[in-house]
């Protein structure tokens, strides 16, 4: 699937950079992807792959001293980066809006469930107090809170991790986005209250025909619930595809490694095969291409020259070297 | 229930080594406020576990929060002592010993924490985290404790000139190899790991859980291994402890249990953990509703409130574990009954 003209969000050579001008820190470097209306989209990477930060440079939530640049940052027809901050604002949290990873912190511990579904509401919708208050119960209601009506009255410390959960993905949905950004929207919580908000996430998606973001570390996760793939690591974009493609014959070297290193894939086998190292920091990132000190395929070249994303549109590797269907590098 | 159910699974194999550690019976119940005037309720954290574990093997516990796995865990160590049961420790009864015998024997037992941002004391060098439980409960030389230090670092991965550095200078994998340096300084038979890799990343986490199977063969350690990744559980471990609301609900070999989960909270749980290779995905089981208040515990069988196939009977009695040879044994009146459908991954 390539970007077009109708596509709900087009991202062009997103970069953020902290730390000074003269040597700044790319936490996330000329990142390209697209997302189409009723589609998932799963970003997978490990800390420090510059996953969240892209989403949160999305959402204009980047504070100074970060400075984001991109060629292009398109939502539906309007270009956001030319919008002042109060129309960035009007988009925010009402056409796109965002679930965080920990629901516990993400809720306000001083005011109700309700009080704060209200005000998402109340913001970029306005009504009544009375019609709001329908709306937010209907909205608990969606998202499979029992007894709304009562809930709507509890603050947040009364509510289990998933049930805060609930409520961050109902005051998510309040404004009948086209576009959530869900960014580790399960890693907090327990594995069958995890397939629980999953199932919740994807039916609301299908229902109401949103595209839907899904942010996460958890390889499997992914592979169950996108449709298309992007894979990061070291802020950089290394492998793009269908969800179907890219856990069946992975291109890029990382990719396989993160697949060969679930201890899914060596069932039977005593040792895993992990990745050696670690994902670089602000000061060590290496020159060339950003895997080559853990990369078993890495030649001379890897080690000085930087590869480009190659592959048609859509399936693309940042590799010289890209894996064959056995797994195998191409020379 | 109060019968010990260590070996009457087990196979062949392992009927040969007696269990370096057991539970028969275990239970902590703690007393809750519930308010000015109100009685204190009792929150039983664990309620009658039975486990055994043998040496160079590994056990592990399953469930999901407030199942009582860490509660177990504070059991084992003995950082808190159970309001009941018997704990053995190489054929002695630990709860019942002398002050003395008891921290003796102790020493033996240790655990490696989950989060290694918090376990370790960042005001200290790594050298002298290593050192503190020698210095507190060995009798050796400082120039000796150095070299047990350095000895583990290395056998843990790590480089001699880490003994001086602070523990912000390491990476969350480097950290948890340090843990478990110290977990190993007092060359302990026991290690009670509480989910060692879960704040890691994935190419770290199989870095870390290599070196942890590394490290049992070579000193034939015991692991009683606590986490919530089924994926984890299924590579690592011998035997499996699926727990819920502080009780056992199946317990056996991880083959069978992976093979054939009978409990259905071991299917849910399953079935919940998502796979990468379709093959590997069984049906979905989606479970309603969360864990219940361990202060107001369900009647009857703790997860009929949750569980499909519940009948009059499930809400009323209590389904203790029940041995079927060369079977895992499993806690359900539906496995009794053969309401459940046969489960064969």
């Amino acid at each position: 699937m390539t970007e077009t003209d109708k596509s709900l969000l087009v991202v062009h050579n997103l970069s953020v950079a902290f730390g000074t001008k003269d040597n700044p820190f790319k936490a996330v470097d000329r990142v390209s992807f697209h997302v189409e209306e009723g589609e998932v989209l799963g970003i997978v990477g490990e800390s420090g792959s510059g996953k969240s930060v892209s989403s949160l440079a999305l959402m204009g939530l980047i504070d100074f001293p970060g400075r984001v640049t991109a060629d292009e940052l398109r939502f539906k027809t309007t270009d956001l980066q030319t919008l002042n901050e109060k129309a960035r604002r009007k988009i925010t949290g009402d056409e796109i809006s965002m679930i965080f990873q920990d629901p516990m912190t993400s809720l306000n511990p001083s005011y109700t469930v309700g009080n704060q579904i209200m005000e998402a509401i109340e913001v970029h919708q306005g009504g009544s107090k009375k019609e709001r208050m329908t709306k937010a119960i209907d909205l608990l209601r969606q998202v499979g809170i029992p007894a709304p009506e009562s809930r709507i009255n509890s603050y947040p410390h009364q509510l289990s991790g998933g049930m805060s959960q609930r409520v961050m993905i109902a005051m998510a949905i309040a404004c009948d986005p086209r576009l959530l950004i869900a960014d580790e929207p399960t890693t907090a919580l327990d594995v069958t209250i995890q397939a629980q908000i999953i199932e919740l996430l994807l039916k609301l998606q299908r229902e109401k025909q949103m595209g839907l973001v899904l942010i996460t570390h958890d390889l499997a996760l992914v592979a169950e619930a996108a449709d298309r793939v992007v894979v990061m690591y070291a802020g950089q974009i290394v492998e793009t595809g269908p969800a179907s493609e890219i856990f069946k014959a992975p291109k890029h070297p990382y990719t396989q490694a993160l697949m060969n290193s679930l201890p899914e894939s060596s069932e039977g086998k005593d040792r895993l095969n992990a990745l050696p190292g670690v994902v670089p920091g602000a000061n060590d990132r290496p020159q060339g291409c950003l895997l080559n000190p853990r990369c078993p395929y890495a030649t001379d070249r890897c080690r000085v020259e930087e590869p480009e994303q190659y592959g048609p549109r859509g399936r693309q590797v940042k590799c010289f070297y890209p894996l064959d269907e056995s797994g195998r590098p191409t020379v | 229930m109060s019968e010990p159910i260590m070996n009457q699974t087990a196979s062949a194999e392992s009927t040969k080594k007696a269990p370096i550690m057991s539970g028969v019976g275990l239970k902590q119940h703690y007393p809750v406020k519930q308010g000015f005037m109100k009685p204190p309720g009792l929150v039983k954290a664990l309620d009658g576990v039975n486990f055994s574990v043998e040496a160079g093997k590994t056990l592990a516990v399953v469930g999901e929060s407030g199942c009582g796995k860490s509660t177990l865990a504070r059991l084992l160590t003995m950082i808190e002592l159970p309001t009941e049961g018997e704990l053995n420790f190489e054929g002695k009864n630990l709860l019942t010993l002398d002050r003395e015998t008891r921290k003796e024997l102790r020493q033996r037992i240790q655990i490696i924490f989950q989060n290694p941002y918090g376990s370790l004391n960042p005001r200290k060098k790594v050298g002298s985290i290593l050192e503190e439980p020698l210095v507190i409960n060995g009798k050796l030389t400082k120039a000796e404790r150095k070299e047990r230090a350095l000895n583990l670092l290395q056998k843990v991965g790590l480089k001699p000139e880490h003994y001086d550095r602070y523990p912000h200078m390491f990476s969350g994998g480097q950290r948890q190899r340090i843990a478990i340096a110290r977990g190993l300084m007092m060359n302990p038979k026991v290690v009670v790991a509480d989910e060692p890799v879960s704040a890691l990343d994935v190419s770290v986490q199989a870095q870390v859980l290599n070196l942890m199977m590394d490290l049992q063969q070579e000193l034939d350690l015991a692991y009683v291994f606590i986490s919530h990744d089924l994926s984890v559980v299924e590579h690592i471990a011998d035997k499996v402890m699926v727990m819920y609301l502080g009780k056992v609900v199946e317990y056996g070999a991880t083959e069978d249990i992976f093979t054939h989960p009978q409990h259905p909270y071991t299917r849910a749980l399953l079935s919940s953990t998502p796979r990468i290779d379709p093959e590997h995905r069984i049906e979905k089981i989606q479970l309603t509703g969360e864990l219940p208040s361990p202060l107001n515990p369900p009647s009857g069988c703790a997860f009929h409130g949750r569980c499909e196939f519940a009948n009059e009977r499930c809400k009323v009695e209590t389904p203790a574990l029940k041995d079927k040879t060369g079977e895992s044994s499993v806690a359900c009146f539906g496995i009794d009954e053969n309401r459940l459908p046969y489960i064969d991954r």
